[in-house]
C-alpha cells in the first residue's frame, strides 16, 4: 500500500509500561491494516497486533541511548512504546502510521477489508440478528395510541433520523412537518421508550427554534399529542439536558428551549450536562491521569478530581434517574432534548431505559438499546469517534460515558445485569475499532448510501456467539434488585474510577484473581453436574426396573476434575513484585546487577517464561498458569491478536 | 454498684431512634452500667444495644422541650435519639458522657461480661509462643527461646518469651536492649521457610548525636546473616525524621558500624498524623453535600489512601527483600510498636500462606500485635469522632486491617476469611465485651488478670457457629507468595468500614448471598452425584455377582 514507507523494521524494542527497564526485542511490521510486533526467539504467540483504526495518535520522543522512541496511543487506552534503532526508520514508521491511522475515506476503514470466512447469507444473517421492529413490539407498539409514521421513509423530513419513527396516532403529517421545521436539524419529537404498564413514554427531539419569542403551533400540538397519548397524566416533563446558561445563550441564535407559557401542561426541567467539548477535555485529562507512571495517591486523586470526569458521569446519571422516576413513579411522559438531540439526549434516554427496563440489563437488550438510541437515532459515530481524519473538535466520548454509567450501575447492583463489564469493554473496543460496520458513518441514511450492510459485517451476532465470555455469574433476574426501576444512589462516593477500562492494558494494576471468573467456572461445572445427575438418576430408574441386567457405566465427569476455581487465576502474575522501592531505585541493582532484562509481561503467556528465570518459584506455579492461558489473555486480547477472529492475518488484508 | 450514681435517669419512655437506612423506632430507653438500650417492646422490631464504651462523642440539641442526642460511635455509626423532656435528656446525655469515658480499665465491660455460650476452646491458651517456636525448631536450629524478659524488666512492652539467635546469650541481649528505644532489642518476627531468610523487628537504636554504638547489638543482628550475605534494614521513617530523632537520643544504624546491612528509609506516618487522617476521612464520607469535587478533594486531603499505599508498599518491599533478594530484614521505626508491626505483619501475609487462614491470621494478630506490644488501649481509646484533645490515639491497627482488605480484594480466592472478619476485628479493637484488646502490652494484661477475669475474643470467634460468618466461600489454598499492586488505581476505599452506615447494602448483601448460593449448590450437586455414582457402582457389582451365580 502506498502509505507504507517502511514495511519492516528489525531490532525494535518494545517497552513494558509497568517497568521501563523491561524491554523485548523483535521485528516491527506495518501492513495495510495492522501494526505487528513479533518478539524474537520465542513461540508464535509472542506477537502484538494493533489495528490502525484504533490508533489515536503517534508521537516521536527525544532520542535515548537505546534508540528513537515512538509512542502509540490507542483509542482503547492502550499505550505502546517502541524504541527503534535508526532515526530514519523511526521517522518512516511515524509518517506511515500517522497516515494509516487517519483514513480520509470510509472505504479505507478496516470493516471494508475485514473478510471473515463467511458467505453472503451468513453476513446478511448477522445484520438481521437485531430487529428494531421487534424491539418496539416488545414494548407494546404499535398500539391504539402510537404508530409508525411513514413520513421519514426517504429521510426527507430529517436526514439524521431513522426511516421508521413512532409518533402519536393523533398527529397528522402536516403537524409533524411543521414541528420538524421548528426543530434543529428537523429532529421533531418522536418516541424512544414506551412503558407498557402505565403508557408513559420517553420522547426525544432537538431544541426548538424558539429564539426569544418564536412559536410554532404544530410543535405545540405535537407536544400536546404526546402528553395526551399518556391518558393517565395531566402534564408532561420537558427535560433540557444542557446547563441553563447554555440553553439561554442559544436563544440569541434563534434556538433555545420551550417556553412553558406557550405549551399546555408542560413542566420544563433543566438538568445540566456539559457539551461535547467539555467532555472531550475532561476525558483527555482522565486519560492522562490513568497513564501516569507510578503516581502518588495524591497525584492520582487530584488528577481524578481535576478531570471532572466523575462529576459529568454523575450528572448524566442524575438526568437518567430523573426521567426514569418520572416515567415509573409518576407515570408522566418526558420529552428530552439537548441541542441537536444526538449526544446528551442519547445518553440520558438510554441511561433512563436501563434504569427502567430489566430487558436492557440483558446482553441482547443492551445491544438493542445501543442500536436503537444511538445507531438508528443518528449519534454521529464517525465524528465522535474520529473514524476519519477531520474536525478534531467533533470528537467526544459521549458513548463512553453511557457505557460508564452502565458500569457504575453494575457496581451498585451486582445481581441486576446479565452481562459483566467485559461486555461493555468489548463493545467500547468495537465502537472505535471499525472492525464491523455498525458504528461507521453518522446516520442511518449515510450507512444506507454507503451500502454498509452489503460490504461489512455486523458486530452483534458475533458478540452474541461469544456471550459466555460476557456473562455475569451473579445475575439473578428474579431478585428484588432487578424488579422494576433501579434506584441508584448518586452520592459522590458511589461513582468510581473505571480501572478496567482506562487501565485495561496495565495488567499489573488489576486484581490477580477474579471473583466473577471463579464463579463462572463454578457455574459451568454445576451445569455439567446437573447433566450428570440427570443421567445417573435415569440409570437408577432403569436399574431399579431391571435389576438383573448389567449396565454400562459411564465414567463420571468428575474423575478428571481438578481443584475447582484455580482455573482462571492469573496467579503467575502475582509472582512478580512491583517497584516497591520508590525513592531508592538502585538498592537492589547494586547487589544483583541487571536482572530485569529477560523479564517482560506484555503478552498473555509471557509470565511463564519470566517465571522460568526465577528459579526460586513455588511449586504451584506451573499448575496455575497452565490453566490460565484461556482467561488471562482477556485484558489484552485485542493487543495479542486481532480481537475476535483468528482468521484475519497480515496476509489476508 | 458504683455505676448507679452516674445514672440519674435510668429509663425514659417515648424515645425515638433514628438510624440511617432503617425505619425509626419508638420505645423505652434504658441505661445500665455498660449499655444503652432502646426497646420498642414489640417482638418484630429490632432493639438497640449499644455499649457505652462504643460511644466516641455525643451532641445534644433542643427544640422546645424535645431534646435530641446525636450519638457518634467508635464503629463510625451515627444515631439520633429524640428524648421528650428537657431534664430527662440532659440526664441521659450526662450519664452517657460519664459512662463512655470511664478511666479505669477494670470497670470496663469485659470484666462484667459473662458469655452465654460454652467456651470450648479457651482463646487465652490458643496461641502460646512455645507452640510457634516448636514450628520454628522443626525448620531450623539457629534460634532459641530466651527468658531474659521473664519479669518484663529488660523490655516492659515485650512478652516474657522471645525468639533470638542461638549464639547470642542473655547478657548480650540485655546490653542490646539498653541500646534500643524502650528496650526493644531485635527479635525474630518471621522465618521464611523457602530460603531460610528472616525478618526481625526492633525499636530505633539509641545512637544519639554523638553516634553511640553497641557491639552486642551489631553482633545480635549480624548473627542472623549467612556468611558473605548482606541484609536490609527497613527504617519506616524518612531519613530526615530519623536524623531528627538523634537529637532526642534516638537515631539509626550507621553504615560504618553495620557494614553488612543496607538501610532503606520509607515514610510511614506517625500516630497523631494518622488520627487526623482518620478524622478527615470519616468527615468526608459523612459529608452530605453531594458535590463530586468536594468528595474527591476531601478524600485526597484526608491522606488516608496515601497512608494505606505507603504502608503496603513498605510491607511489599520487606517481603521482596526476603523472598526475591534472598536477604534478611530488620524493620524498625521509632518505638517499634506501630509502623514496624504494620510492616512485619503485612509482609507475613504476603509471604506466608498460613497467615491467610483464619487460625493463622488470628495467630499473626496475637504474635505481631498483642504479644509484640502494640498499645491497643492507648491507640483505640478514641475513634474518628473524638473532639477532645488527642492523646496517643491512632488508627494504626485499622490501617493494617485496611491493607489486609486491599490484598484480599486483589486475591479474593487466597484468603480463608472474608471482609467480615476484618470489620469485626476493627470493632473489637475499639470496643468489645472480650478482654483480648485491653491493655497495652503483655505485662499490663498480666496485671489486669485478663485471662482469668475476661473472655478471649478467640474463644468466641473460633466457635463453629460464629466461624461460618467469616469464611470466604471462594477460598482455595494458594501456597504462593502474593504480590499486591500498590498503584493508586488499584487501591480502593474500604467501603465496608467507611461507608458502612452511609449506604444501603441490600444489593451488595444479595450479591454475596448469591455467591454463597452458587458455591453451595455446586457442592451439594457434587455430593449427590458422588453418592449416586457409588450406589450405581454397588448395584452393578451386585448384579454381576447375581449373574456369576447363575
Amino acid at each position: 500500500m502506498e502509505h507504507i514507507r517502511m514495511p519492516k523494521v528489525e531490532n525494535v524494542r518494545l517497552v513494558d509500561r509497568s517497568s521501563s527497564r523491561r524491554t523485548h526485542v523483535g521485528t516491527l511490521y506495518l501492513t495495510a491494516t495492522h501494526t505487528i510486533f513479533v518478539g524474537e526467539g520465542s513461540e508464535d504467540r509472542n506477537e502484538l497486533w494493533v489495528l490502525h483504526s484504533l490508533v489515536c495518535n503517534v508521537v516521536k520522543h527525544k532520542a535515548s541511548q537505546s534508540g528513537y522512541p515512538l509512542l502509540i496511543h490507542c483509542k482503547n487506552f492502550q499505550v505502546i512504546q517502541f524504541i527503534i534503532p535508526q532515526e530514519s526508520d523511526c521517522h518512516d514508521v511515524y509518517i506511515s502510521l500517522s497516515r494509516l491511522s487517519r483514513p480520509e475515506k470510509y472505504e479505507e476503514l478496516y470493516c471494508f477489508s475485514f473478510n471473515p470466512n463467511v458467505d453472503k447469507a451468513e453476513r446478511e444473517h448477522s445484520w438481521d440478528f437485531l430487529d428494531l421492529k421487534a424491539e418496539y413490539s416488545r414494548m407494546g407498539l404499535p398500539n391504539k395510541l402510537w404508530h409508525v409514521t411513514p413520513i421519514n421513509r426517504e429521510y426527507r423530513v430529517c436526514d439524521t433520523y431513522p426511516a421508521d419513527l413512532f409518533v402519536p396516532k393523533s398527529v397528522t403529517l402536516p403537524v409533524i412537518v411543521g414541528s420538524s421545521k421548528f426543530r434543529s436539524r428537523g429532529r421533531f419529537p418522536t418516541l424512544s421508550y414506551y412503558c407498557k404498564e402505565n403508557h408513559a413514554t420517553i420522547c426525544r427531539s432537538s431544541q426548538p427554534l424558539s429564539g426569544f419569542s418564536a412559536r410554532c403551533l404544530e410543535d405545540e400540538q405535537m407536544l400536546q399529542a404526546i402528553m395526551k397519548s399518556n391518558p393517565g397524566s395531566r402534564f408532561m416533563y420537558v427535560v433540557g439536558t444542557r446547563p441553563k446558561l447554555n440553553a439561554m445563550a442559544n436563544r440569541a441564535a434563534g434556538k433555545g428551549y420551550e417556553n412553558e407559557d406557550n405549551y399546555c401542561n408542560i413542566k420544563f426541567q433543566f438538568i445540566g450536562i456539559e457539551n461535547i467539548h467539555v467532555m472531550r477535555n475532561s476525558q483527555q485529562k482522565l486519560i492522562e491521569v490513568s497513564a501516569l507512571r507510578s503516581p502518588s495517591m495524591g497525584e492520582f486523586l487530584t488528577g481524578l478530581e481535576n478531570s471532572d470526569w466523575l462529576r459529568h458521569i454523575k450528572s448524566i446519571m442524575e438526568a437518567g434517574l430523573f426521567i426514569s422516576k418520572a416515567v415509573a413513579e409518576e407515570g408522566v411522559s418526558v420529552l428530552v432534548h439537548c441541542s441537536d438531540g444526538w449526544d446528551r439526549t442519547a445518553q440520558v434516554c438510554s441511561v433512563a431505559s436501563v434504569l427502567l427496563d430489566p430487558y436492557y440489563r440483558t446482553l441482547k437488550g443492551l445491544m438493542v438499546l445501543i442500536e436503537k438510541d444511538w445507531v438508528s437515532f443518528g449519534h454521529m459515530f464517525s465524528h465522535r469517534c474520529g473514524h476519519l481524519i477531520g474536525e478534531a473538535k467533533e470528537v467526544s466520548p459521549v458513548i463512553d460515558q453511557f457505557l460508564e454509567c452502565v458500569w457504575q450501575l453494575m457496581e451498585q447492583f451486582p445481581c441486576a445485569f446479565e452481562y459483566s463489564e467485559k461486555f461493555l469493554i468489548s463493545i467500547h473496543n468495537h465502537i472505535y475499532s471499525c472492525h464491523y460496520g455498525n458504528f461507521i458513518c453518522n446516520s442511518q441514511k449515510e450507512r444506507k448510501d454507503l451500502c454498509i450492510k452489503e460490504k461489512a459485517h455486523s458486530i452483534w451476532l458475533h458478540l452474541w456467539e461469544k456471550k459466555l465470555d460476557f456473562m455475569n455469574p451473579l445475575f439473578k433476574p428474579d431478585q428484588s434488585q432487578n424488579q422494576g426501576l433501579l434506584r441508584p444512589s448518586t452520592a459522590p462516593y458511589c461513582f468510581k474510577y473505571w480501572r478496567r477500562l482506562y487501565n485495561r492494558f496495565d495488567r499489573e494494576l488489576h486484581p490477580r484473581q477474579s471473583e466473577l471468573d471463579c464463579l463462572m467456572t463454578v457455574k459451568e461445572e454445576t451445569q455439567q453436574l446437573e447433566e450428570e445427575l440427570a443421567l445417573y438418576e435415569q440409570k437408577m430408574a432403569v436399574l431399579d426396573k431391571e435389576r438383573a441386567k448389567t449396565l454400562y457405566m459411564q465414567k463420571g465427569v468428575l474423575d478428571s476434575k481438578q481443584a475447582l476455581w484455580s482455573l482462571p487465576l492469573d496467579i503467575s502474575l502475582a509472582n512478580t513484585p512491583q517497584d516497591y522501592i520508590g525513592g531508592a531505585p538502585n538498592v537492589f541493582t547494586l547487589q544483583q546487577g541487571e536482572r530485569e532484562s529477560a523479564e517482560l509481561c506484555l503478552f498473555g503467556d509471557q509470565t511463564k517464561s519470566s517465571d522460568a528465570d526465577n528459579s526460586d518459584q513455588e511449586s504451584g506455579v506451573a499448575d496455575f498458569s497452565s490453566h490460565s492461558s484461556g482467561e488471562e489473555s482477556l485484558p489484552s486480547e485485542d493487543s495479542v491478536k486481532d480481537p475476535d477472529s483468528d482468521e484475519t492475518g497480515p496476509n489476508r488484508a | 454498684m458504683e455505676f448507679a450514681e452516674l445514672i440519674k435517669t435510668p429509663r425514659v419512655d417515648g424515645v425515638v431512634l433514628h438510624r440511617p437506612f432503617m425505619p425509626t423506632v419508638e420505645g423505652t430507653l434504658c441505661l445500665t452500667g455498660h449499655h444503652l438500650i432502646l426497646s420498642s417492646r414489640q417482638d418484630n422490631t429490632e432493639e438497640l444495644w449499644l455499649l457505652h464504651a462504643n460511644i466516641d462523642s455525643t451532641e445534644k440539641r433542643f427544640v422546645g422541650s424535645l431534646g435530641t442526642i446525636i450519638v457518634k460511635c467508635k464503629d463510625l455509626r451515627v444515631i439520633q435519639l429524640d428524648i421528650p423532656g428537657m431534664e430527662e435528656c440532659l440526664n441521659i446525655a450526662s450519664s452517657i458522657e460519664a459512662l463512655s469515658t470511664l478511666d479505669s480499665v477494670s470497670l470496663m465491660y469485659p470484666f462484667f461480661y459473662r458469655p452465654l455460650f460454652e467456651v470450648i476452646e479457651d482463646g487465652w491458651q490458643s496461641f502460646a509462643p512455645e507452640e510457634s517456636f516448636r514450628d520454628l525448631e522443626s525448620m531450623t536450629d539457629e534460634w532459641r527461646l530466651s527468658e531474659v524478659n521473664k519479669d518484663f524488666s529488660v523490655c516492659p512492652s515485650y512478652p516474657s518469651l522471645l525468639t533470638v539467635p542461638k549464639d547470642i546469650d542473655d547478657e548480650s541481649l540485655c546490653k542490646a536492649a539498653s541500646f534500643r528505644h524502650g528496650g526493644r532489642f531485635p527479635v525474630l518476627s518471621y522465618y521464611h521457610k523457602k530460603n531460610g531468610m528472616v525478618m526481625m523487628r526492633a525499636a530505633q537504636p539509641l545512637t544519639g548525636t554523638n553516634g553511640r554504638r553497641c557491639k552486642e547489638d551489631e553482633k545480635l543482628i549480624n548473627a542472623t546473616l549467612c556468611a558473605g550475605k548482606r541484609g536490609y534494614i527497613i527504617d519506616t521513617r524518612t531519613i530526615a525524621v530519623a536524623q531528627q530523632a538523634k537529637a532526642r537520643g534516638g537515631g539509626f544504624e550507621q553504615e560504618a558500624n553495620y557494614p553488612q546491612w543496607r538501610r532503606i528509609h520509607k515514610a510511614i506516618e506517625r500516630s497523631n498524623v494518622l488520627q487526623d487522617s482518620l478524622i478527615k476521612l470519616v468527615e468526608a464520607c459523612n459529608d452530605q453535600s453531594h458535590s463530586m469535587d468536594r468528595w474527591l478533594s476531601k478524600l485526597e486531603a484526608s491522606n488516608w489512601q496515601s497512608n494505606v499505599k505507603e504502608i503496603l508498599t513498605t510491607a511489599c518491599l520487606a517481603a521482596q527483600c526476603i523472598d526475591r533478594e534472598g536477604a534478611s530484614v530488620l524493620v524498625h521505626g521509632t518505638e517499634g510498636t506501630d509502623s514496624t508491626l504494620q510492616v512485619t505483619s503485612l509482609a507475613q501475609i504476603i509471604l506466608d500462606p498460613a497467615c491467610r487462614t483464619i487460625r493463622g491470621f488470628e495467630a499473626l494478630i496475637e504474635r505481631e500485635w498483642l504479644q509484640a506490644g502494640h498499645p491497643f488501649h492507648q491507640r483505640c481509646a478514641q475513634s474518628a469522632y473524638s473532639n477532645g484533645k488527642p492523646r496517643s490515639e491512632a488508627p494504626v491497627f485499622l490501617l493494617f486491617l485496611d491493607c489486609v482488605w486491599q490484598i484480599l480484594r486483589q486475591f479474593p480466592c487466597s484468603f480463608q476469611f472474608n471482609e467480615n472478619l476484618l470489620i469485626m476485628l476493627f470493632e473489637h479493637a475499639y470496643t468489645s465485651q472480650f478482654g483480648t484488646f485491653l491493655g497495652n502490652c503483655v505485662a499490663e494484661r498480666g496485671k489486669l488478670q485478663l485471662s482469668q477475669k475476661t473472655v478471649s475474643l478467640w474463644s468466641w470467634v473460633n466457635r463453629p457457629q460464629e466461624l461460618e460468618r467469616f469464611l470466604n466461600p471462594l477460598y482455595e489454598p494458594n501456597n504462593l507468595v502474593i504480590w499486591p499492586s500498590v498503584a493508586p488505581q488499584s487501591l480502593l476505599l474500604w467501603e465496608g468500614v467507611f461507608l458502612r452506615w452511609n449506604r444501603s447494602t441490600k444489593c451488595l448483601d444479595e450479591a454475596y448471598q448469591e455467591m454463597v448460593h452458587i458455591i453451595e449448590y455446586n457442592k451439594e450437586l457434587q455430593n449427590k452425584v458422588n453418592s449416586l455414582r457409588r450406589q450405581l457402582a454397588q448395584l452393578e457389582t451386585e448384579d454381576k455377582m447375581v449373574a456369576d451365580l447363575k
